[in-house]
This record gives C-alpha cells, structure tokens and sequence, in this order.
C-alpha cells in the first residue's frame, strides 16, 4: 500500500478558492470589433466637433470615415461595376447566378419573365401519348413531289439543287411504330449528330439533319403528342442557332478581341458577312415551307451581323409567312416559336408579337373547319382534348405579349378575344398568360365571361381552374371576394367528374384559405369530401388532395383553430394508402414544430395530433429506412416535447405512459420519453424545493420506475448504459436512493455486454473510447452514492472493478490501466473528510462513515490492489515495440501520484521517482511534456507546506535528447 | 505533303465587277525549297453554251455553237524560273477587269445549257521529275448597275376554272377564286420578288402553294434556236389547306450564281420567269405563268 495511506489530504474550498479563474468586470469600453462601425464613425465625427471651433465641413469628416463603412453606403465599386456593366436588367446583385443565366439566353428580358425552359418539362409531362409515332427523314431526293408542268427539269440540275434536302444521298429512312420514349431517344440521337456534324465540320450536313427535324413538325399524325414533339424539336432548333450564331462571332475576333455584345454590323468583317449571307441564301432556298420557316427563326440573331435593322425587317415577314402554314395547330406552334426567338433576340420588338396574335385570331374560324375536324375523326380525337393541345403556344404568345405590357394593351386583347365570341380557349390562356394582379381586379368581370363564353369543346372548369390559379397569386376587390368564391364554387361543386372536380377544388382552396374564416374553409372541405368520397374517388387524387392539405395547413397553422375546422380530421381519413397518409402526417407535425410557441395541453390537438403521430409510428416497419425513422422520430419528438400540463405532473406522467404504449417501436421517441419523464421528475423536486411530501415521493418514484422499465427495452448499449446513470443521478438527486443502486447495479451488469465495435452513423468503430468516457463519468457518479447498508463497503465500486477485470479488452491497449490510474483518483477523493462535491439531502459515504479507519483501511486494500494491477501492466510493456505506450503510461500514473498522492511518503516518492525514470529511459518522452512538468513542480514548491517538492524536482534529472 | 499551291483573291465574296481589279495572293507551302520551272497566273472567263439533247442533230451542221465563246483571257508570268525558299510564299498579283471596245463582261451564271464562268488558274511548271502544279480558282462577275430608274410594273391576278387555258375537262374541276399581286414583275437581282396571294375560297382543299423560278435559256444563231425553260429552284409558300381570305406573302429570294440580269446577246439568251403553282387536294395542278425581267441595280 504505497498510495492511499497516503494520498494527500485537500481541501476543496479553498483550492478552488485559488484555481478559480480571476473574475474580472466585462469592460464595455469603446472598442469592440464586432460591434457595427456606424458607432466608431458617429463618435470620430464627434469629437471633430469638438476639436475644431471653426466649422467642421463634410469634407473633414468623410476624411475620418471608416474606410469599411465608406465602402458599404451604396457606392460599393463591385455593385458599381454591375451595374454599369448590366445597365438593362435591373435585378437585384445578390440574385448573381440568375442574372447571369439571364445574360446567356437573353440580354433584355428581366428575370420576371418565366423562361421557356421552365414550360418545357411541363408540356413533354403533360402531352404524351402511348400511341406509335414515326420519324420520316427524306434523306433520297423527293421524286415525283416537284413534278411541274411544261417544263422538263435536268436530272442533274435538280440533284443539285435538292442537295440540300438529302441527308446523305440515296439513303431513305423511316423509322415505324416507336413508342414515345423512343421517338424522344432518337430526337436526342438526331440532336446529337447535329453537334457531331457541326464540330466534324460538315456544316452542310448539319443544316440538312435540322431541315429534317423541322420537317418532322409539319406532320400531324398522333396530334396528341405535337406539344411535346415541338419542344423537343425546336430545342434541336434553338442547338442549330446557337452553333451558327457561336461560329459567326468567333469569326469576327480580330487579334483576338472578340466583338462587344452589343456590336455593330460595321465592326463585323467580310468573311464572317459572307458566311453569315452564304446561310441566309442556303435557307432561302430550302423548298418547304415549314423547314423554311424554323430553319430561319432559328437564327433569327444572326441577322445582327448584317445590319441593323435586319432582326426588326426579318420579324414581320417571319410573322406573315406563317399564314402560309394550312394546319390551325402547326401554324399557331409556329408562331410560339418566333415569338420566343423574337423575345430572346429582340424583346423589344412588340409589334410582330402582336401581330402573331391578332394573326392567329383571324384564322381562328380554321379550327372548326372541315379539314381540321375530318382530321379529328380520323384520329379519334374528341374536340376538348384537341382544344388544349392550343393552350401552351397560346400561353406562351400572350405571355410574351403580357410581359410589361401596359393594361390598355392587355384591355384591348381582351376585347379582341371576346369579339370573337368568347371562346373558352382563348379566355383560358389570357388568364394563364396575363399578370395575375390584372385578372385579379376584373375577377367578376372574368367570372361573367367564362358564364356566358361559348364553350365550344372547351372544358369549363379548366377556365375556373385557370382563375382559381389567379386568385392564389393575387387578391381581387375586398368587396367581390365572397361572391367570387360564391359563384366559382357553384360551378365546381357541379362538376360530375372526380378528377375535374378535384384540379378545380384544389385551386380554390388557396383562395378560400387567404381570404375566409374557418367556416368556409370547412365548407369547402366537406364539399371536397362529398365528392371525393363516392367510388373511393380519392384514390386517383391523392396528390390533389394532399396539396389540399399542405394549403390549408400554410395559412391555418393555430392548430388549436385547424382542428376546430370540423371536416379536417374527416378530410385526413380519405388518405388511405398508407406512404400518401404518412407524407400528410408528417406535412402536419412539420408545421406544428414550425408554428407552435407555446407547449399546448389542449385535449383536441393532443388527441389529434396524438392520432397522426400514431399512423407516422405505424408506418414502421422492417423495410423503413434508418433515415426515415431518424426524420419521423424527430417529428414525434418535437411534438412531445410541446405538451404540457402545467403544473398537473401527474397528467403529464400519464401522457408519456400512453405515449410509450404507443411509439414503442422508435427508439428515440423512447429516450426522449426517458428525458422527458427524468426532466419532469427533477422539475417535481424543484416545485418542492428538495424536499419531498410523501406524495411527491411516490409520484417521483413512479417517475423513477418508468424509466427504470423502459431503458432496457432499447438496443443501443451505449443509450442504455447512460440513461441508466443519468436515470440514476435523477433518482439519487429525489433521494430515491435504492432505485439509484438499482439503477446503478443495471449498469454495472450491463458493461460485460458492451462489444467490441459498434455502429456509429453507420460505421463500424471501436467501443473503447466511449467506454473510456462512459466509465469516467461513472466512477464521478460513485463519489456520492451511499453504500448500501447491507452490502459491503464500496460495494459498487468494488463490483465495477471486478467487471473492468474480467472485461476482454483489446489486446494491445492500454485502457484498462488507465481507468485504474481514473479508478486512483476516486479512491483518493473518497479519503477526503469531506467530498468535493455532494448531492443535496443524500448523505454520501464521508457523513456515513466519518473517516472510519475500518473504511480508510478498505480504500487503501482496494488502492493497493489497482496500483499493483498498473506496475504489473508496465512491467508487461517492456518489450522494444511497446516501450512507447510503457513511457505514456508511466508518465500518466506518475503525474496521478503528483496531483493526489501525499509525496512526503519516501516509498510513494521514490516510486515516483522510478516512474518518471521510466517514462525517459528509452527515449520516447517528449522532452517539452517533461521539462514543462519538471518547472510545474517547481512552481508548486514555492507554495506552503510544498517544500518536499524542492527535494523532489532535484531527484527528477531531464534526459537531454541525445 | 509536298508542295501547295493555292489561289486567293482579295475579296470574301469574290464579287468583282468592271472596271474593277482583281487582287490577290498566290500561296505557296512547302517544307522544302521549291525548284520550278515558272510560275504563271491565267485569268479566263468564257461562255459555255450546251446544246440539249433533242436539238443537236439540226444545229451541229449549221453553226458550232458548243464551242466556248471566250469572253476575256490573260495571262502573266508571276515569277521566273528558279527556286522558292521552303515555308510559306506570298505572291501578290493584280489583274484590271478591263474590257476592250464595247465588248461586255457578262454576269457569272450556272445554268443548264448556258454557263458563264471566270477562273483564276495558276501553273506552276516545274521539272521532268516532278508534276506540274496547277490551281484554279473560279471568281464571280456582276455586270455593272444598270443606268436609269427600275419601272415598278406591278401584275394583278386572279384565277378561277375560267381564266385556266389547257384544260381537258372544264367541268371535272372544282370552283375556286384565288387572286394576287406581284409587286413588280421587273426585278432587282439582289431584291426579293414579293407580292400576296389571296384564297377567296376553294371547293377543294388546297394542298401547297409553290412559286417555282424558272429559266429560259435560248441558243442559236441567225438560222434557228433551241429554247429551253427549266426549274431553277421551287418554294412553297403554303402547306394545307390555308385559310380562306387571309392573304400570304409572296416572297422569294433570287438564288446567287443560278439567277443573272435577263441576258440577250446574238447567239444566247437568258431569261426568266416565275410559275405560282397551285395544287389542291384532288390533285389539281393550277399553274399561273409570269415572265420576269430582272436587273442590277
């Protein structure tokens, strides 16, 4: 027994008394860094004054500025820079990555113009088809197409100018029966050839795959897929334009500068005009129509390289070639396209948009002629279906013409559309084109129109969905609202189909949300229910509807008030598909953790909310993904831990009770129900001031049981093993103090369990460290615990020890031996009279046993046992590859013996002293470790009663680093 | 790869026209020095005259216009006999455009039995061990503006069954009324020809509308000629059935090279005119012929 006989007595109080950091007074004085700079400047400008009696100017006081603050009042030399360099877009500067997108495809449009890019995944989405499509590429020469009276065409001639039109000579394709994804494969393919053409140099080639392409536009069979065929053919265009347009301008770089972007014809020299030219000719001469048309749209810019005005000459005549085209729908896609080129190109040419409009309303009359309607029913095409192939062409042109455009324009489009009998097709895309606060203002006068507008095949509700979709974005007269909403929903609530009924329904919820009470927006839920519910209708609405929900929940988020909408909770039940419900469930939970301030005890939202989240608990199962689990218990937890009862501790006992019952299967959920309940145990001992009525004790010991059942049924060994210390410290601070030896015992069992490795985050990693640290805070915890009166002294510390013995640790490590070194300092506090530290009304082992000798004796057989443990262990260390580790151990014990060990001992002292030998005698000590310890004993040796450590660093020699 | 040899003038369009000089460089890229035998420059242009099939027999006896006429020729002696250093050699040269007498430098044109053409050619001789080098080069001549005002003539039309001539069964056709303008039928080579068609209604659909430029090429001399027309390029200026009473565009560029002024000399001719075809869906072919006088302006 070298050590405890003699571990040097302390006294806490006034140790600390010394080591406390010196607390000094916050000094708030006039320089802080991070404090604004508008301060630092104020008071410079201060003192100005008062130094100078003559008048201090402007000038003087800007001389002073911060130079930081000066740059950030506007004239910052970067947003300087922007916007000089950008003078047409005046978008905000931190909107940089979509400004800059903005610049590539078009120099003048503002952000506020919703690109053509965005309406293309929408179109492909929405117009398919499942019926066969062909790809016809006239690659041979058209024989037998040109046939021309009364004169007889040279074979050889004609070959020659119809090269153009041949892809590769002789070589006829026609690709038959594809599906749709193959069409869009083989569109991708010919996209690609295009590129592979181009940077192969066979521009020839190039120009005839995108004549192909575009001839593919002129055919109508399966019109049900045109939409989409024109977006994936007019990208190909808008490649072609761009390769064209890239290949002109790097023609222009004159040692190497290349043209400003807003260069003039005069600067473009000769050969990059003649190329420029030389395309034009070759379009000009391309033989159809429609190839004639797209091919030259698509590099409308290119005109800039000729002259000024080429782009405002080309516009206009682009816009009435396309009278040429016969079929209403190619015509009208065709105007889209060159009112999209025109807007990239040269927005502010508003007159051939315009012009494409009104040209488009004067063949209007086309779309219920013959040829369209024979063509119809050949292609068993019902009237509805082919009127909204229109709407996104229509779209896009009347937003292009919408587009800051004055109201009187807008009103005069208006007229225009209803003097040509209000045709339901037109009204829709005027409504989904123009700017929602525009519609907004005339909701009634819309409402009337669509009332009376002939429908002519065009389905009505679309008309008040597209309204509906206005109104969301902008608010109409304060006075109108209730009749708007009155009048819509007469409508839709007449709407015999599910699926029409519902896209409506799910557009006017917005509305009703924005602008009403609960009661119409339970009205509108019930509504919504009657006609979902019939035919399990909801099951093909489910996205509708569940958008229904999260509408409802964005502008409804007091959840007392939510569930006070009596058809909410009815509504939630037409989610039966259980992933569809889990996803609402969980829309919910996120807005009420968002949203709610206050903890709640209400009953209804508890036993609503209580409801969802057990369907998101059930949901569970063996196939869930961990991060499923993680995203849902984190839901469930943040909804526990809102509910309060207040000071009713027992009501809120029992919810947790009902709450394990049900999210059993979440282990999270779990601990934070442990945490929750320890929390309201600790909160019980805080109301009574420490001391317990017999009646808190009992509920506190209920607390106590509750966890005490509920840890082992988690998996984690490493969640157990703390919650059952934390648990226990809970119980011991209520001076529930079997419970906390219960508690404290489950641990000590469950160590021998703790594997090897364990998964954290989904990586295998070694236990020890956590072990290491868990055990630390163990033996802290076991300061204080009492023994227990009929087990022996130390009885926990004494079982702890016993498993850390028997525990197989791993081979080569050292941790064992350093938890004993830990194990050394306990003992050693556990000699003090009295504890570093206590736990209130708990009488710890220095009042039980008032420094009995019985005791001391106990703590130094224990001590000496664990010391020979750790001079066995270094002794096991000597062999050439563990030297290392031997020299880190010794140091570690021996600085243990400096801190809590008496060295007035001899024995004690020179082993000590051996040690610090030990930890030299290879070589592996880091010299600065040792010299800086060696001056540390010196240092303590000026203190009182310190004096033996003057002896003690003498017989401490530094090795010299050899 | 030996020695190159290229021809380049001046000119990114290569245009020239009378009067004018025509500048340039011979390129010469070797690795090695070149040893020749002198290099020469030769500037032809000619015209090409090719009798159709169907009339040879008739006019070989007569006159033996195949034969090219030449229309201006010279030939300069770039550098002497000797050696190239190896790399890149630049040879500017120089040829006045100039016409003696009141001889005319006629416009460069493609056709089928008539070709009017210009060449660069550069020969460089060179020794019995090696080939001779030869590069040509074609140039484009435009003929110079001509003088005085260009007269609009402005042509209105309509055509219904009646106004049709070569029709087999007057009364198999169904009743249509299309008519139109063209704004001049005198044009300006480098102007589009433009006008509108108007289809006031139709029985049958229509199925394209086409404007199809056509050239006449005449050859002879005083004892007789061979006149051919033929297409020189087809555009459609409508597909389906368009809309009643909505006029379209007439609107067709002249093609560069295939299109010259309305030529007319002893032993050829070159003119053109323009066909608006009309095809409907029962496979009617309406065709409405107009001559064209084009100029350079």
């Amino acid at each position: 027994s070298y050590f405890l006989r003699h571990a040097r007595s302390r006294n806490y109080v006034s140790e600390s008394e010394v080591c406390k950091l010196e607390s000094v007074p916050l000094d708030f004085g006039d320089y802080h860094p991070l404090k604004p700079i508008t301060v630092t400047e104020s008071k410079t400008k201060k003192m100005n004054r008062k130094g100078s009696t003559s008048s201090t100017s402007s000038s003087s006081s800007s001389s002073v500025m911060d130079p930081l603050s000066s740059v950030l009042d506007g004239t910052d030399p970067l947003s300087l820079f922007a916007a000089a360099a950008d003078p047409v877009t005046a978008a905000p500067p931190t909107d940089g990555a979509r400004r800059k997108r903005d610049k590539d495809e078009s120099s003048a449009v503002g952000s506020d113009f919703e690109p053509w890019s965005s309406k293309r995944g929408e179109i492909l989405a929405r117009y398919t088809t499942t019926e066969k499509l062909s790809i016809n590429l006239y690659m041979g020469s058209e024989k037998g197409k040109a046939t021309t009276a009364g004169s007889a065409v040279s074979e050889k001639v004609r070959t020659r100018l119809e090269e153009l039109d041949d892809l590769e000579e002789g070589s006829q394709k026609e690709l038959l029966n594809l599906t749709q994804q193959d069409y869009m494969n083989r569109i991708e393919e010919l996209n690609q050839s295009l590129k592979d053409a181009w940077s192969s140099d066979q521009k020839v080639k190039a120009l005839k795959i995108v004549i192909q392409c575009s001839k593919l536009l002129s055919d109508t069979t399966v019109i049900q897929f045109y939409p989409s065929k024109f977006v994936l053919i007019t990208d190909i265009l808008d490649t072609f334009g761009k390769l064209v347009y890239e290949r002109i301008l790097s023609m222009c770089v004159d040692n190497r500068v290349s043209l400003p972007d807003n260069f003039s014809p005069e600067s473009v020299n000769d050969t990059a005009k003649e190329t420029c030219l030389n395309w034009f000719f070759k379009i000009a001469s391309i033989r159809e129509l429609i190839p004639r048309f797209y091919v030259e749209a698509a590099i409308l810019k290119c005109n800039k390289f000729l002259s000024k005005t080429g782009i405002s000459e080309c516009l206009p005549r682009l816009t009435s070639m396309i009278r040429g085209i016969g079929d209403p729908l190619v015509a009208v896609y065709a105007r889209a396209y060159l009112c999209r080129v025109g807007m990239e190109v040269a927005p502010q040419l508003k007159e051939s948009l315009n012009k494409n409009f009104f040209d488009f309303l004067l063949t209007f009359k086309q779309i219920h002629g013959d040829t369209v309607q024979n063509q119809l029913v050949v292609q068993c095409v019902e009237i509805p279906l082919y009127l909204t192939l229109y709407s996104p062409a229509i779209d896009w042109i009347l937003q292009c013409i919408a587009y800051h455009a004055p109201d009187v324009l807008l009103t005069e489009m208006m007229e225009r559309c209803k003097k040509l009998g209000n045709n339901a097709l037109l009204l829709n895309s005027v409504m989904s084109a123009f700017r929602a606060e525009f519609i907004a203002a005339r909701s009634m006068d819309f409402i009337g129109m669509i009332k009376e507008c002939d429908e002519s095949g065009f389905p009505k509700h679309l008309l008040f969905r597209s309204l509906g979709l206005n109104l969301a974005l902008a608010d109409p007269p304060e006075n109108d609202r209730l009749q708007i909403l009155n009048e819509a929903w007469k409508v839709i609530t007449k709407l015999k189909n599910p699926q029409d009924y519902i896209n409506c329904a799910e557009v006017w919820v917005e509305y009703t949300c924005r602008h009403f009470t609960k009661r119409e927006v339970n009205t509108v839920l019930a509504d919504v229910i009657k006609h979902m519910t019939p035919d399990r209708a909801f099951e093909d609405a489910y996205p509708q509807l569940q958008s229904i929900i999260q509408k409802v929940i964005t502008y409804i988020y007091d959840f007392a008030l939510l569930f006070s909408v009596e058809k909410f909770l009815p509504f939630l039940d037409m989610f039966q598909k259980e992933s569809v419900r889990v996803e609402v469930c969980k829309c919910i939970m996120e807005s009420f953790i968002k949203h709610q301030q206050e903890p709640t005890k209400d009953p209804v939202i508890l036993n609503a909310l209580l409801h969802v989240c057990k369907t998101m608990h059930d949901s569970v199962n063996a196939l869930t993904l961990e991060d499923e689990k993680r995203m849902l218990a984190a839901l469930i937890n943040g909804f526990i831990k809102m509910v309060s009862f207040g000071r009713d501790f027992e009501q809120q006992l029992s919810f947790y009770v009902e709450a394990r019952s049900m999210f059993c299967n979440l282990e999270p959920v779990l601990v934070q129900l442990i945490h929750s309940v320890n929390q309201l145990a600790m909160e019980t001992r805080r109301v009574m001031k420490g001391n317990h009525s017999r009646k808190t004790a009992a509920f506190v010991r209920a607390c106590v049981a509750f966890c005490f059942i509920t840890i082992p049924s988690l998996s984690s060994i490493f969640t157990r093993l703390n919650l059952y210390l934390h648990s226990g410290q809970v119980a011991l601070a209520n001076q529930c103090l079997s419970q906390a030896d219960a508690f404290f015992k489950a641990a000590v069992s469950l160590v021998p369990e703790v594997p090897k490795m364990i998964s954290v985050d989904g990586k295998m990693r070694p236990s020890d460290a956590f072990l290491l640290e868990f055990l630390c805070n163990f033996f802290s915890t076991l300061l204080v615990v009492p023994d227990h009166p009929e087990q022996g002294v130390l009885f926990l510390v004494r079982g702890l020890l016993n498993v850390i013995q028997d525990y197989t640790w791993e081979d080569n490590s050292d941790d064992k031996v350093r938890i004993y070194t830990n194990v050394l300092h306990l003992l050693s506090a556990m000699t003090q009279e009295a504890f570093i530290y206590h736990v209130d009304k708990v009488d710890s082992n220095d009042a039980l046993y008032g420094g009995d000798s019985k005791f001391l004796a106990e703590i130094n057989k224990l001590s000496e046992t664990v010391v020979s443990q750790i001079l066995d262990h270094l002794k096991t260390l000597g062999k050439e590859e563990t030297l290392k580790r031997q020299s880190q151990l010794a140091l570690y014990f021996f600085n243990t013996i400096l801190a809590h060990g008496d060295l007035r001992n001899n024995r004690l002292n020179q082993l000590s002293v051996n040690l610090w030998n030990l930890a030299q005698k290879h070589g592996f000590a880091d010299t600065k470790t040792m010299v800086k310890t060696l001056e540390y004993i010196k240092r303590r040796s000026k203190e009182p009663e310190m004096s033996h450590f003057t002896d003690l660093a003498l017989r401490l020699p530094l090795q010299s680093r050899t | 790869m030996g020695t190159t040899l290229d021809v380049r003038v001046k000119r990114a369009g290569k245009v020239y026209r009378d009067g004018e000089i025509l500048s340039g460089v011979v390129v010469i890229t070797s690795k090695d020095t070149v040893q020749h035998q002198g290099i020469s420059l030769t500037m032809e242009g000619s015209v090409n005259l090719q009798l159709s099939a169907k009339n040879v027999g008739v006019f070989e006896a007569f006159c033996n216009t195949a034969k090219p006429i030449q229309i201006i020729s010279s030939t300069i002696e770039m550098v002497k006999p000797g050696k190239l250093p190896s790399g890149k050699t630049e040879i500017p040269f120089e040829f006045p455009l100039q016409m003696k007498g009141n001889k005319v430098l006629y416009e460069t044109y493609h056709g089928v039995f008539v070709n009017i053409q210009y060449t660069l050619r550069c020969d460089m001789r060179r020794s019995l061990l090696a080939k001779d080098l030869t590069k040509t080069c074609e140039f484009i001549v435009h003929s110079l503006s001509q003088k005085g005002k260009l007269l609009p003539s402005p042509v209105d039309f309509t055509i219904t069954p009646e106004t049709l001539q070569n029709v087999k069964e007057r009364a198999s056709l169904p009743k249509f009324l299309i008519r139109g303008h063209l704004n001049s039928t005198n044009c300006v080579i480098t102007q589009p020809l433009t006008g509108e068609l108007l289809v006031e209604s139709a029985e049958a659909a229509v199925k394209s509308i086409e404007l199809q430029l056509v050239r006449v090429e005449t050859c002879g001399c005083a004892e007789g000629y061979a006149r051919d027309a033929t297409e020189i390029q087809n555009i459609q200026i409508a597909d389906g059935d368009v809309c009643r009473g909505l006029p379209i565009p007439i609107h067709m560029v002249f093609p560069r090279l295939f299109t010259c002024p309305t030529l007319e000399t002893t032993n050829f001719k070159v003119e053109f005119e323009v066909n608006i075809v009309v095809l409907l869906h029962d496979d009617h072919l309406i065709t409405e012929n107009f001559p064209l006088k084009l100029c350079r302006m």
